[in-house]
């Protein structure tokens, strides 16, 4: 196992390191998680301080990103929401992978009827407009940024599923399965000890690239006004005065929508490094 | 061919089954009631009135028995009435809103497909040129823009800005009195954002893919042999890789299709276009179950459709599929 690891760590990081994209992307998902923590010490302002006498006022130097509809600083807002989206990200492919990983493992292991039963489930909830499924959900909840994460969550495993189904079910003939099922090792030890830690790497990859996507879907639910409520700020509802005020404020659009886009494009960027990094055959 | 198809058609009823269970449970297991939904802005209904109105939905039946009434009615594309005002019935609503999504999707489909194609062809045939890294910043950048964000920059800036483009409906006020050719043009020029955005949804994850299936296929053995059997290099790539390359391209356009009609919700909502999304959209606003429920069904079902087509069309383009060999 040390040997593995050490493996990993120096051959992974010498690809990683030669990827330039990946680094940024790297570098921009490190810096979001800086600046969600250190949001109260990097803006004077406060999210959710209203003034009226500066409603709707352009970018300048007090305010970078300008001021909204109740005169809140934009810039602060955007940095706030960072925070809201983050998590969004991690809670809920958190839910997907360990949805996806334990039904994917089940499903590829023990085969038969559990297989074609998990199977045809993942089947059938792919069918459905995942956008549509989301809605129709939320829509009868509370408006909750929990309730969000793990709807969101529950309705994003199936890639994952199959995923893990197709690495299980190569591993579990290879010789080192077999030597350790001889040596009488149960089943539950088998899939842990020495399915789950090789079948990790594409989930790895996958796990960051879902978070990319569970942000946009967060942001797209929060401007439509069924994700995360006002006053906490989030990307997606600060898009939505945007889209109120298109007229005469584009910094209401502009910048939270740039957040999305730099955000998003951080995780891809790093998800396909660890994936080239992992597996260089597979770069395309 | 006829037995490929006909096992294709016979897969599918679980799979609806599977559907209308899963829509079903999903509705129910939310709180909060129907009835309460429907009756709590009228305080002038009794507790009586509701017992009366659960009756007659079948709500006070156990859950089981519930969802068998329910099916039987599904089965024949009844979903009830919608509990809007206007109590109309939510097939008729639905039907009337089809057209519209899937008229747009399809033509959103058609550009994608026209514009994906060729890209990924050109790309992968251009490997590492500065053309190929320009494609691969495109297609990062279009997997990271918000729909609804482009939407909102083409709606300021065409819109608002420019003042070229309509940015909301589908048409102009007193459109009615245009002539025909006139009422299409206007018609044209209000799809013009909507189709677009659609487009761009998901182009750059089409032109990614239709790279690097074609780039596999031009590794393959056969590809080399038809270059040492002398054929020009064009010969090469659309006669004998490009075919090839897009089989599982055929696959993609069924998978594309839940992703297509849920994104609808989105620009439909924000160019207040009368399609399903905004229909549903407006269902799930005012908790209207038999609408919501409806849409989800019908939303799968057209899925499950569209997945049906690309089996076919696949079969018909690959013997191996349709012999059973694949």
């Amino acid at each position: 196992m040390a040997l593995c690891e050490s493996w990993l760590y120096t051959v992974f990081w010498r690809r990683f390191r030669h990827n330039r994209l990946a680094i940024a992307g790297g570098g921009v998902v490190l810096l979001l998680f800086l600046l969600s923590v250190l949001a109260p010490y990097i803006t004077p302002w406060e999210p959710g301080a209203i003034d009226a006498y500066h409603v709707l006022l352009p970018p300048s130097p007090d305010h970078w990103f300008g001021t909204d509809e109740l005169g809140r600083d934009v810039f602060t807002r955007v940095v706030y929401g960072a925070r809201i989206s983050l998590k969004v990200g991690f809670v809920s492919v958190g839910i997907a992978v360990a949805i996806g990983t334990v039904l994917g493992l089940v499903s590829g292991f023990y085969g038969g009827v559990v297989d074609t039963v998990i199977m045809r489930f993942v089947d059938i909830m792919l069918c459905f407009p995942t956008f549509f499924l989301i809605l129709a959900v939320i829509a009868f909840l509370e408006p909750d940024i929990w309730y969000i994460m793990a709807i969101i969550g529950l309705t994003g495993w199936m890639g994952v599923a199959r995923l893990v189904r197709a690495e299980v079910l190569s591993l579990r003939e290879r010789d080192f399965v077999l030597a350790a099922r001889a040596l009488g090792a149960s089943d539950l030890r088998i899939i842990f000890r020495h399915i789950l830690p090789n079948a990790a790497s594409p989930v790895l990859v996958s796990a960051t690239l879902g978070v990319a996507g569970a942000i946009l879907t967060e942001s797209a639910l929060s401007f439509l006004g069924i994700g995360v409520q006002p006053p906490t700020p989030s990307w997606g509802n600060i898009l939505t005065a945007g889209k109120d005020y298109v007229e005469f404020a584009w910094w209401l659009s502009l910048f939270p929508g740039l957040a999305i886009l730099v955000t998003v494009l951080a995780y891809n960027l790093l998800g396909e490094g660890i994936r080239d990094a992992l597996d260089p055959r597979l770069n395309r | 061919m006829t037995a490929y198809l006909l096992k294709r058609l016979l897969a599918m009823i679980p799979l609806m089954l599977g559907i209308t269970l899963i829509t079903f449970v999903v509705i129910r297991l939310a709180p909060g009631e129907p009835v309460e939904a429907m009756t709590a802005l009228s305080p002038k209904i009794t507790a009586e009135t509701r017992q009366r109105l659960r009756e007659f939905y079948g709500l006070d039946k156990p859950l089981h028995v519930q969802y068998v009434t329910w099916l039987k009615k599904v089965a024949t594309f009844d979903f009830g009435r919608s509990f809007a005002p206007d109590h109309r019935p939510v097939t008729d609503k639905i039907r009337e809103r089809i057209p519209v999504t899937l008229s747009l999707n399809i033509i959103a489909l058609i550009l994608e497909f026209g514009l994906a194609i060729p890209i990924g062809v050109f790309a992968a045939t251009h490997r590492d040129t500065l053309y190929d890294k320009g494609i691969t910043v495109f297609v990062f950048l279009g997997f990271a823009v918000p729909t609804f964000w482009l939407a909102l920059l083409l709606m300021y800036f065409f819109g608002v800005k420019l003042g070229w483009l309509p940015i909301s409906g589908l048409h102009s006020l007193g459109s009615e009195g245009l002539s025909p050719l006139s009422w299409f043009g206007d018609l044209l020029k209000h799809l013009i954002l909507p189709v677009s955005v659609a487009t761009f949804g998901s182009l750059a994850g089409l032109s990614r893919y239709m790279r690097s299936t074609m780039l596999e296929v031009i590794r393959q053995d056969y590809i080399t042999n038809a270059r040492a059997k002398g054929l020009a290099e064009r010969t090469v790539i659309y006669r004998h890789a490009l075919r090839n390359a897009l089989l599982p391209v055929i696959t993609l356009l069924g998978f594309s299709l839940p992703g297509l009609i849920g994104g609808s919700v989105i620009f439909e909502t924000i160019f207040a276009i009368p399609g399903m999304g905004q229909l549903f959209y407006q269902g799930v606003m005012a908790r209207d179950y038999p609408l919501v429920m409806g849409i989800l069904v019908i939303g799968a079902f057209l899925t499950l459709v569209g997945n049906l087509l690309a089996d076919i069309c696949y079969a018909v383009a690959d013997p191996r599929i349709r012999q059973g060999r694949g």
